[in-house]
């Protein structure tokens, strides 16, 4: 039982924080923690529970950016519905792209999916007509009926549930059969295979889930920040969200939702510094050498294990990880 | 068709920078088992050495040919004893982005110094001009750097397919445990490996340094095309590397003549197909994946 009151307890700090979130930061970093925080789950889904680091996800971010804020825009709809084109733009971008890069594994698949990604900006950067160039895509409105979403305060409690079924979806993922023979083919795919699951199936719908949260994210990112440019599909984007996911842990899920508060508001920090404003690189690389070299397991593993100390030893299960974590060298 | 001919230099001008680059990727990895992202890093620190050489001291082209390569190496070498060493072992994942850190860390600090106004370079006197191959007219510098590529790109093949210590170099990348058994310090040569593919980075840094401007974002996007190289020859071949570097240059420049817009899409297009119908890539076995 105490598992149970210790999950209630958890959803029931990770509801407050939601909801008081935006009164402590501007209401713009607090939707950008959740939403960076989405897309690293979307990470953490194929790389800490399938074993695939995919570097080019700023693809899905980027392509569902850009359809959530035309269909807001162009054919003025309200914005889950925008959020909604968003995910299945990316999603069915992800189909072909998945098969293609599924094709390598190991460090070839985050080579290709970054090649990939970079194919993309070339082609978002032409389409100048469509996606604004290096001007970008601007004047996104975001409506839903005849609520005014226009402070950011509103906005930010009118996209949370988007973000929350984001995070939900990727929960029941992760815990279901599906997402154990993930699991079981990230520890021993030839096994997996012997078994008799047809793991190369397994790997692209994997793909396609996690870029159609990305999509999610990205969808939300453009409607909040009324705005798309070229960044969204740079390469940098697609280091960052996986940055953000080692940061937390892999293999953690809730750990992306972390390690993007801690990037965000170091990042958030930094640029109130005259010199780092311009710079950011020289801080986010050091924070990557850090942690690859002293902090491989993430945060949220090792906060854990610090709650763990402070509970009696009876209750300690409840913080166990119901689902392996990779084993992380 | 000079319009053709002209764009075919180009692609080979173009294919020459892809080529050393993947090159010293292919070295790396075969060796170490790392794609080094911050490769594209150390082509620009290259540049930057030559530009810095030039601006304070007064040496030109000609010696910071061989200054920047060697003080680049000398400078991986370091790297490797102090950084990359310390994650022998660990999945390659981690290799990815440690490296991946590096170049972030790298490329913002030199934009800290020097801005990201593209510095320019002059081209070495000797070099200057044009010469006239029949129909069409060229630079000679352009012509230069095709060629001095395709002669370093020779000799790395010859030194490693043909040598005696590129055949060590070869048994340590295939079978390292095999290879130690038989009484070869491996380890003793990886340090030397790294130091030396990233030399090859800078020398194309320093050969770029009169064409495009030095400036701390030229390794960037150039890394990101020549993994799209690397996947298209086949990870760690030699062969492959040269051959799929000068390729991609033709066919992109090539490409271009249809419309503008493909230049840049062509490598990846390649790789696309490639990943369909041989996705070990032209010279590479699956087995080295």
């Amino acid at each position: 039982m105490s598992l149970r009151r210790g999950q209630v307890a958890f959803a029931a700090a990770a509801i407050a924080v939601a909801l008081g979130l935006p009164r402590v930061l501007y209401p713009v970093l607090a939707l950008d923690i959740l939403v960076w925080g989405l897309f690293a789950m979307s990470i953490d889904l194929l790389l800490g529970f399938g074993g695939l680091l995919s570097f080019g996800h700023a693809a899905y971010w980027g392509v569902a950016g850009y359809a959530a804020g035309l269909v807001a825009r162009d054919a003025g709809m309200p914005f889950p519905f925008a959020a909604l084109a968003g995910v299945v733009a990316s999603a069915a971008l992800a189909f072909p792209l998945g098969y293609l890069s599924l094709r390598r594994t190991g460090i070839y698949f985050a080579m290709v999916t970054l090649a990939f990604a970079q194919m993309l900006f070339y082609v978002a950067n032409e389409a100048r007509p469509l996606t604004g160039g290096e001007n970008g895509l601007q004047g996104i409105p975001r409506t839903l009926g005849g609520l005014a979403l226009g402070p950011s305060l509103s906005f930010y409690y009118a996209a949370l549930p988007l973000v929350v079924v984001g995070y939900l979806a990727a929960y029941r993922i992760v815990h279901s059969p599906f997402g154990h023979v993930l699991v079981s083919i990230r520890d021993n795919e030839a096994r997996a295979r012997a078994l008799g699951y047809d793991t190369a199936r397994y790997k692209l719908v994997a793909f396609v889930l996690s870029a159609a949260l990305a999509g999610l994210a990205g969808s939300i990112e453009a409607l909040s920040q009324r705005f798309v440019s070229l960044d969204f599909l740079h390469w940098s984007t697609s280091g960052q969200v996986v940055l953000m996911a080692v940061l937390g842990g892999l293999g953690t899920l809730w750990g992306g939702i972390l390690g993007a508060a801690v990037f965000l508001l170091l990042r958030d920090f930094l640029s109130t510094s005259d010199v780092l404003r311009d710079a950011p690189g020289v801080v986010t690389g050091l924070v990557f050498i850090v942690i690859v070299l002293g902090l491989r397991r993430g945060l949220w593993p090792t906060l854990r294990n610090g709650a763990g100390r402070l509970l009696p030893r009876s209750r300690r299960a409840a913080l166990e990880p119901q689902v392996p974590e990779p084993e992380i060298r | 068709m000079d319009f053709l001919a002209i764009q075919l230099f180009n692609g080979l001008v173009n294919g020459a920078f892809y080529a050393l680059l993947s090159l010293g990727l292919a070295v790396i990895f075969g060796m170490m088992r790392i794609v080094n992202f911050a490769h594209g890093a150390f082509y620009m620190l290259g540049a930057f050495v030559a530009y810095v050489l030039l601006q304070q001291a007064g040496i030109g082209f000609w010696p910071s040919l061989v200054i920047a390569p060697l003080a680049i190496a000398l400078a991986g070498m370091v790297l490797e004893r102090l950084l990359i060493r310390r994650i022998a072992g660990v999945d390659p994942l981690f290799g990815f982005l440690l490296t991946f850190g590096l170049s972030l860390l790298i490329q913002d600090a030199m934009r800290l110094r020097f801005g990201l106004q593209g510095q320019p370079y002059a081209t070495p006197a000797e070099l200057a001009g044009a010469v006239s191959l029949g129909a069409v007219t060229y630079p000679t510098y352009r012509l230069f750097v095709i060629a001095f590529s395709l002669a370093v790109s020779l000799a790395v093949w010859y030194a490693i397919e043909r040598t005696r210590l590129g055949m060590v170099v070869r048994a340590a990348t295939e079978r390292a445990e095999l290879t130690r058994a038989l009484g070869v310090d491996v380890d003793r040569w990886t340090t030397p490996v790294f130091g030396f593919g990233l030399g090859l980075a800078a020398l194309a840094g320093v050969l770029a340094a009169p064409m495009r401007n030095v400036s701390p974002l030229m390794g960037s996007e150039l890394i990101i095309l020549t993994f799209a190289v690397v996947v298209i020859g086949g990870m760690g071949s030699i062969k492959g590397a040269i051959a799929a570097g000068f390729l991609v240059g033709v066919l992109s420049s090539v490409g271009a003549i249809f419309d503008p817009a493909i230049e840049g899409i062509v490598a990846f297009a390649l790789m696309a197909v490639l990943l369909l119908v041989r996705p070990s890539g032209l010279f590479g076995s699956l087995e080295t994946s």
